[in-house]
């Protein structure tokens, strides 16, 4: 077949694509085809609308028992709830398909991301984009925004550089929790509840007055998987109030470590996951 | 036995021996109902001292028998919403389920009762155990509310299983379900009292809530079999869940109905 | 000469299967699914690669493009180590497996296509030339715009075999292609592909169960047995091997007993009361000619064909001799 007759050769044309181009034209294909199910799309941000305004209803009864629940009132914990779901369910919006390995393997995508010339991990995480999740932060945005303003917060450059480290340490911490997922996951084919007991178990413990729990869980949902360091232990140190045992407020400052943490354990956990794919199970 | 009931049985046996062969599912199961529940605890009885010991009837033993009961429920009370029936509905499979001389509503309901009960011993006994031996629980004394109780949560398990094949059937007629099992999921966890029990509720809540099935499915088991409320009322709420069981039961048949003739008009 | 394109030594893969035995009892067996394979394919060449489900095709090409660690024994593909160089491999290589899409499901066949090029970093305009030589030869023009999942099989095939050749890839490696196609649609995968090789100077690696493909693209045969390189070399070699017999049909012209007693001759079968007989032969003891004969001084033969050896039952006859 002859080429066809070009008048004047784009020099761009002859380019190949930058290594950002393949995420990207992935990531806008899923944009388009999510928004192309127009009914389905609007159920999907519905519901999505509703588990998170039902998650603060839950936490919200609680509320309505009694005035104060391990120091903290409604009001102190709007904040807590507010950086915890709206930094959850941004991890949810970019990593929340890769917690679902099994469908991955039963279809035999990941094989496919082999063929391709791309970190396998990579192409995982950016297959795919819960468009639908965004009603859901909206949610997280709502009440961290009205608990900010209930609240008597200082407003000094700390305070706020504080949110913001906290709110993309917990972006990666809740991320990284769902790359640990997805590793895991490689070996529990039919296991996927074991995993959901530390991903959304951690989500709702990330929004909890951590000052209630046991130790055991102190050590399981503060150290090991840090979600008490993610809302809670900085929300303390934005309100000004003291810490409880084994979570004093200047760790609060630590969320970044935390992260970086989280992120080693997750690798660490996805490369024993792909050895055990390429080497164990066909 | 009669023959036209066997079949059904045979399902729910098989339902029994499936869930029996995903050992590593329940050890994950139960994993996670622990983890909840230790969660759970930890705000509820907060909760509770917060009061001053005492919440609408709970006190730390009977919120610690909530707690523990409902972790156990999860294996066996369907709240997530999905279910096989829905894909054999996307995949069009169900046209086999047709073809059978068998109702597809009494076989998946009966499979899913089978597995339902295979998952009460590996994954409730020990939830409750673990609820009792390193929280502590408090539990009647007496026979009666666990032989109701049994009955209760019977009907919860089935009734559950009913209520999931009726969502499936939106399949018949929706391309995508995921939106409607994801509300499902949502609605009936909260209104049936999985997190929070129900009697914490606002009253206009707590109004909203036992207006709909959901209480049936799990919250009313656990008043029963935790003896939180008196005979009577006890054998009022049996018959609240025989009540929403069989209305489930009616509405599941008539949709497979229309179901079925959409399929024959469309072709599947 | 070059280094061979595929090149297998002592490649050796196994699985642990885990099998219930008792109520908590559970035993571990070693099943072999390649076992000890060596073999070379050059650049150029077209290359079937042959067995019965779960011979270990699949498991191989696994190995060969970097999915599944070699237990034991090396591999080399276009050069590379598969595993560590599984990103520079996949520039080379391109892969259908028959029963797993690399399309987008949801998406026109298009869009999946421009996904790709980005993928693979082709440039813009290259990419444009590569997919009308391909929408071209496969003639799917007509569908382009069509969401991939509303597509008939043979449709997807041919856009699934585009998908895997976007990027030019010296090596194609094809996992049962044809698997549920009509005949007309395998004709056509088939014409592209031998247009393809002529054109690009392709290495094709083919597993197939459709011996039509085999022999319309196929230089060279591998045979895998339970792991094992059963035969190696060409169609009619392998006839040879196995001894495959020619069969004479002869149309009596009345009806006669089973002629069971033929020399050299096996009878395979009658229909119409003996009016029609088949009867294989050995065509390096025998001749057609010979049988005949044979046959005409018994009863008048009104008419007469041979069968070739069928590849199919040269192949069954090769499982069946290894196990």
């Amino acid at each position: 077949m002859a080429d066809p007759v070009v008048p004047t050769p784009d020099p761009a044309d002859r380019m190949p694509p930058s290594r950002l181009a393949a995420y990207g034209a992935v990531l806008a294909s899923r944009i388009r085809s999510q928004r192309s199910y127009r009914a389905n799309f609007y159920t999907d941000l519905g519901a999505s609308f509703l588990i998170g305004f039902i998650e603060l209803a839950e936490v919200w009864i609680l509320f309505h028992n009694v005035h104060a629940l391990g120091g903290l009132t409604f009001r102190n914990i709007l904040l807590v709830f507010g950086i915890a779901d709206l930094s959850f369910s941004i991890a949810q919006m970019f990593f929340g398909h890769v917690d679902r390995m099994p469908t991955f393997l039963r279809a035999g995508t990941l094989d496919v991301f082999y063929l391709r010339p791309q970190p396998v991990l990579l192409q995982v995480i950016t297959s795919e984009i819960g468009l639908r999740r965004l009603t859901r932060a909206l949610v997280g945005l709502g009440s961290l925004v009205i608990g900010l303003s209930l609240n008597e917060i200082r407003w000094t450059v700390g305070n706020i550089a504080l949110l913001a480290v906290t709110l993309v340490s917990a972006f990666l911490v809740h991320s990284a929790m769902l790359v640990w997922a997805g590793g895991v996951q490689f070996f529990l084919v039919s296991g996927a509840e074991m995993t959901n007991a530390f991903v959304y178990g951690g989500r709702y413990a990330a929004t909890q007055v951590a000052s209630v729990w046991s130790t055991p869980l102190k050590v399981l949902f503060g150290f090991i998987f840090p979600m008490a360091v993610t809302a809670y232990v900085p929300a303390l140190r934005l309100l000004g109030l003291p810490g409880p045992m084994w979570l004093p407020t200047w760790l609060a400052w630590w969320t970044p470590a935390f992260a970086v943490w989280m992120w080693a354990f997750a690798l660490w956990s996805w490369r024993q996951g792909i050895r055990h794919y390429q080497g164990g199970g066909g | 036995m009669s023959a036209r009931l066997l079949p059904y049985w045979r399902l729910l046996v098989a339902g029994v021996h499936e869930q029996s062969t995903y050992r590593l599912a329940m050890l994950g199961g139960l994993v996670a109902n622990a983890t909840f529940g230790f969660l759970k605890v930890a705000m509820l009885f907060a909760t509770v001292r917060a009061a001053g010991g005492e919440l609408r009837g709970y006190d730390i033993g009977s919120m610690s028998a909530y707690v523990w009961v409902s972790q156990g429920l999860l294996g066996s009370v369907n709240v997530a919403g999905t279910s096989d029936f829905a894909d054999r509905i996307k995949t069009g499979d169900v046209a086999v389920d047709f073809s059978r001389p068998i109702s597809p509503q009494g076989a998946v309901v009966a499979r899913e009762v089978g597995k339902a009960v295979a998952a009460l011993g590996p994954r409730g006994l020990p939830s409750i155990a673990i609820g009792a031996l390193v929280v502590g629980m408090s539990m009647p004394t007496t026979p009666w509310p666990y032989l109701l109780g049994v009955v209760s949560l019977v009907i919860g398990v089935v009734l559950s299983a009913a209520l999931v094949y009726a969502l499936a059937t939106a399949g018949f007629w929706l391309i995508e379900t995921r939106g409607i099992q994801v509300l499902y999921m949502v609605i009936s966890g909260f209104f049936t009292g999985l997190f929070v029990p129900i009697s914490l509720f606002p009253g206009w809540l707590s109004a909203i809530a036992t207006a709909t099935p959901f209480p049936s499915m799990m919250m009313y088991p656990i008043d029963v079999l935790t003896g939180r409320v008196s005979l009577t009322r006890s054998l009022v709420l049996l018959g609240i869940q025989a009540a929403w069981l069989v209305a489930t039961l009616v509405v599941g048949a008539l949709l497979t109905r229309a179901g079925r003739r959409t399929l024959e008009v469309q072709g599947g | 000469m070059s280094e061979p394109i595929i090149a297998t030594d002592g490649l050796t893969r196994e699985f642990v299967r885990r099998t219930r035995s008792g109520k908590l009892l559970r035993d571990k067996t070693v099943v072999r699914a390649v076992d000890d394979l060596t073999i070379s394919v050059e650049a150029g060449e077209s290359v079937g690669y042959i067995g019965a489900n779960g011979a270990g095709k699949s498991t191989t090409i696994k190995m060969l493009v970097g999915i599944l660690v070699p237990t034991r024994g090396t591999v080399r593909t276009c050069g590379l180590d598969p595993l560590a160089q599984r990103r520079r491999l996949a520039h080379e290589v391109g892969v259908v497996f028959g029963q797993r899409s690399q399309l987008w499901w949801d998406l026109p066949v298009r869009e999946s296509f421009s996904i790709l090029a980005a993928i693979h970093r082709i440039a813009p305009g290259r990419a444009r030339e590569r997919e009308a030589e391909l929408v071209g030869r496969l003639e799917m023009g007509d569908y382009l715009d069509t969401p991939v999942r509303q597509l008939s099989l043979g449709q997807r095939m041919r856009a699934e075999l585009a998908a895997a050749l976007l990027h030019t890839p010296r090596l194609v490696i094809l996992d049962e292609p044809t698997i549920g196609l009509d005949v007309l649609s395998k004709q056509r995968l088939r014409d592209f592909l031998i247009e393809e090789r002529r054109e690009h100077g392709t290495t094709l690696l083919l597993t197939t169960h459709d011996m039509g493909d085999i022999e319309r693209l196929c230089d060279r045969v591998l045979v895998v047995d339970h792991g094992r390189l059963a035969y190696q070399g060409s169609l009619d070699g392998l006839a040879r091997t196995v001894g495959a017999q020619r069969v004479l049909v002869v149309d009596l012209v009345a009806a006669t007993p089973d002629l069971t007693d033929l020399p050299d001759v096996v009878h395979l079968g009658s229909e119409g009361h003996g009016l029609r007989q088949r009867l294989a032969f050995d065509a390096e003891r025998t001749t057609a000619a010979r049988v005949l004969t044979e046959v005409s001084n018994r009863v008048a033969v009104r008419d007469l064909s041979v069968e070739e050896p069928d590849i199919e039952d040269v192949v069954r006859r090769i499982y069946q001799s290894q196990r």
